[in-house]
């Protein structure tokens, strides 16, 4: 089965600065992916290569066997990938209902329809239903997003990367700023949406990290030190200096 | 529809609301039908088709301003545009008889708002923001320019004509008469605010409102921003379109004056005033302003630095408009505390219109001896006579200023407090978020 993410030889450069150094990376279909590694390692900006925002100097990023590292956001989202930011990146102004239901618009195929009525379109409200009910907002549904608790924007933030179906997800640090009992609700809340798709998640909070991921990989200044499954990262020495030893320290 | 959908998501509206909704748009029809009946004077027949065609202007603008997030400074050009191809769409009309008649040009006049929208927002909507305001006051500039240039089209200074009675007639109704104009322009601006107010409703209508709020988050949900804004200003042309060619019927001339800075201030202006975050704002702004512009006109010879001071009070101390102001007393209403502010409101007027009063004199005063300085210094403003030379006028104007000033401060502040005290009443009993 072909990956599901590859990036190959991918580098970023910002004027001299090299922000992404030769990364080669490969997410199988239906895997949990963590992505670790300390502050300023570039991880948000993987995640912004990958996901359109920001196009690599060099090499090539790759969704399900196709090349992507050219196309603007919407057009990867289109392929069914998603993602969240980590800082909370919502319709502020519109209820928690339309900001859901924004999210839903494109993957019903309802494009740019300038000539149907929006509240009359029963598979739109379906799947907005759905999702509010999994993401546990519905008694909030007509609060401004603008308005909520952060633990409650954050759910939302997840609960629009997910509405539109797509079976890539890439959550950029989403247990950050929590409790830990809203990170634990948090937790389960990725766990169950994102079943049976693919997951890479951005996450400094290590027990969120080897509670949830089948494999992790390490982002040190731009370059991935070590990938494999958390019991090989453990015990990874190069890992335990480079991150998780200054973490013990 | 599943019950996970019944039970979860908002409901649909019920019967009674249904007929709520329908019965604004009867009462609306209605009174657009009485109108005409109670004020028979060509006067009023006239401000009440400038208005019609102010709202269908503040609507179209408002479709990029209000729900689409993009500040644009030439918005006259499909205005001006529609109108002159109006003007010769009806001669042409005219010269080759034609079986179009007048009910129809507006349609004319919309289809090349919406061309010239299409031809030049695909570069101007790749941004919003600074980039998209400066284009198009760019382009406003271009096409204001060339009005003057490009004489045979344009027709300079003077502008084309037309006569509108000559048009191939329908009914046999001749459009000579305001009333007839009246009518037409009714009946059109109730097309165009329906049409506008459904736009709203439909998918591209609600994601404008998502390019406005977050044109980034947008990108990551599978839309195009570009392309939202690109539909939002065609829609927007189109309906400008409309109001410039009824204004060119109205007026039975174009000319450069509907495409200049401006006519995209005044809707600019008039949709702001009224409230970007309501559909209802620009009509309530255009109105306001339509009836001001006539009236104030007539009071005062600096009838625009009122228009402007007006303007600046609003966007600083009420940026969500007069319907904005409106609404924020919907929950105390609702919640039955509004009388604990109305006191409040009483106190705080009479300071408040002292201190208007005031200034209002002094800008009176100093017009007079910076524009007419040799002049007979005994003036009228506003339809009250007083002598601008005199002390007692200068001292009068300080005190008021002065005086209402530090009094409407301190009524202010109890307006405020009464303010909290009822909203958070209103918040305990649930009716404010």
């Amino acid at each position: 089965m072909s990956p599901a993410i590859e990036l190959r030889g991918v580098e970023k450069t910002f004027g001299i600065t090299s922000v992404i150094r030769n990364v080669d990376l490969k997410v199988a279909q239906g895997e949990r992916h963590a992505l670790i590694g300390p502050n300023g390692a570039g991880k948000s900006t993987l995640f912004n290569l990958i996901s359109g925002y920001m196009k690599p100097s060099v090499g090539q990023i790759l969704l399900r066997d196709e090349v992507i590292s050219n196309l603007p956001p919407y057009q990867i989202n289109r392929r069914g990938l998603s993602r969240s930011f980590q800082v909370t990146n919502v319709f502020a102004n519109m209820t928690v209902w339309e900001n859901i239901r924004c999210a839903v618009l494109w993957a019903t195929g309802q494009r740019y329809a300038f000539w149907k009525n929006i509240d009359k379109l029963p598979e739109v409200r379906e799947r907005t239903a759905q999702i509010l009910q999994d993401i546990s907002l519905t008694n909030r549904r007509d609060v401004p997003a603008g308005l909520l608790t952060y633990a409650e924007q954050r759910a939302l933030e997840i609960g629009i990367t997910i509405a539109g179906g797509a079976d890539v997800i890439l959550l950029d640090e989403p247990t950050a700023g929590m409790s830990h009992a809203e990170t634990e609700r948090a937790v389960a809340l990725i766990r169950r949406l994102t079943e049976g798709r693919t997951l890479l998640i951005v996450e400094h909070d290590m027990s969120v990290v080897f509670g949830l991921a089948d494999r992790i990989s390490v982002l040190v200044y731009g370059q991935i030190i070590a990938s494999g499954t958390p019991e090989e990262i453990r015990g990874n020495p190069k890992v335990k200096e480079a991150y998780l030893g200054e973490e013990a320290a | 529809m599943s019950d996970l959908a019944t039970s979860v998501a908002p409901p649909l509206p019920a019967a009674a609301d249904k007929i709520k909704f329908y019965g604004i748009w009867l009462a609306v029809i209605v009174a657009l039908l009485v109108l005409p009946r109670v004020f028979t004077s060509g006067g009023s027949l006239t401000t009440f088709s400038l208005i019609g065609i102010s709202i269908i202007f503040a609507l179209s603008y408002n479709i990029l301003l209000g729900q689409t997030g993009m500040l644009s400074f030439g918005h006259a050009v499909y205005y001006g545009l529609g109108g002159f191809l109006a003007i010769h769409a009806i001669n042409i009309v005219v010269r080759n008889k034609l079986a179009i008649p007048l009910p129809l040009i507006p349609l004319i006049g919309g289809v090349t708002g919406l061309l010239f929208a299409a031809l030049l927002g695909w570069v101007s909507t790749r941004r919003s923001g600074t980039a998209f305001a400066m284009i198009s006051l760019g382009l406003a500039e271009l096409v204001a320019s060339s009005a003057l240039i490009l004489r045979t089209f344009f027709g300079g200074e003077a502008g084309v004509s037309a006569n509108r009675t000559k048009v191939y007639r329908l009914f046999d109704w001749s459009f000579g008469p305001q009333t007839q104009i009246y009518y037409l322009v009714a009946a059109w601006t109730l097309l165009a605010i329906v049409a506008m107010y459904a736009l709203t409703r439909t998918p591209l209508g609600r994601m404008c409102n998502a390019v406005r709020d977050n044109p980034e988050r947008v990108q990551f949900v599978g839309y195009d921003p570009h392309i939202i804004r690109y539909l939002a200003f065609c829609f927007s042309g189109f309906f400008a379109g409309i109001a410039g060619a009824l204004a060119a019927i109205n007026f039975e001339i174009a000319n450069s004056a509907y495409l200049g800075a401006v006519q995209s201030g005044t809707v600019l202006f008039a949709t702001y005033i009224g409230g970007i975050g309501f559909f209802i704002g620009p009509i309530v702004g255009a109105i306001f302003v339509t009836i001001l512009s006539l009236g104030l006109s007539d009071l005062t010879p600096v009838w625009q630095l009122y228009f402007g001071l007006i303007f600046i009070a609003v966007v600083m101390y009420a940026p969500g408009g007069l319907t904005g102001l409106l609404m924020m007393h919907r929950p105390l209403i609702r919640a039955g505390t509004l009388t604990r502010v109305l006191p409040s409101y009483a106190v705080a007027f009479v300071p408040t219109l002292a201190m208007i009063t005031g200034l209002m004199l002094a800008i009176e005063t100093v017009v007079h001896f910076t524009v007419n300085p040799g002049d007979d210094s005994h003036i009228k403003s506003f339809g009250i006579p007083f002598d601008a030379a005199s002390p007692y006028i200068w001292t009068i104007a300080a005190l008021l200023i002065v005086g209402g000033f530090v009094l409407a401060r301190k009524s202010w502040t109890r307006v405020a407090h009464a303010w909290d005290e009822a909203l958070g009443s209103a918040r305990e009993k649930g009716f404010a978020a």
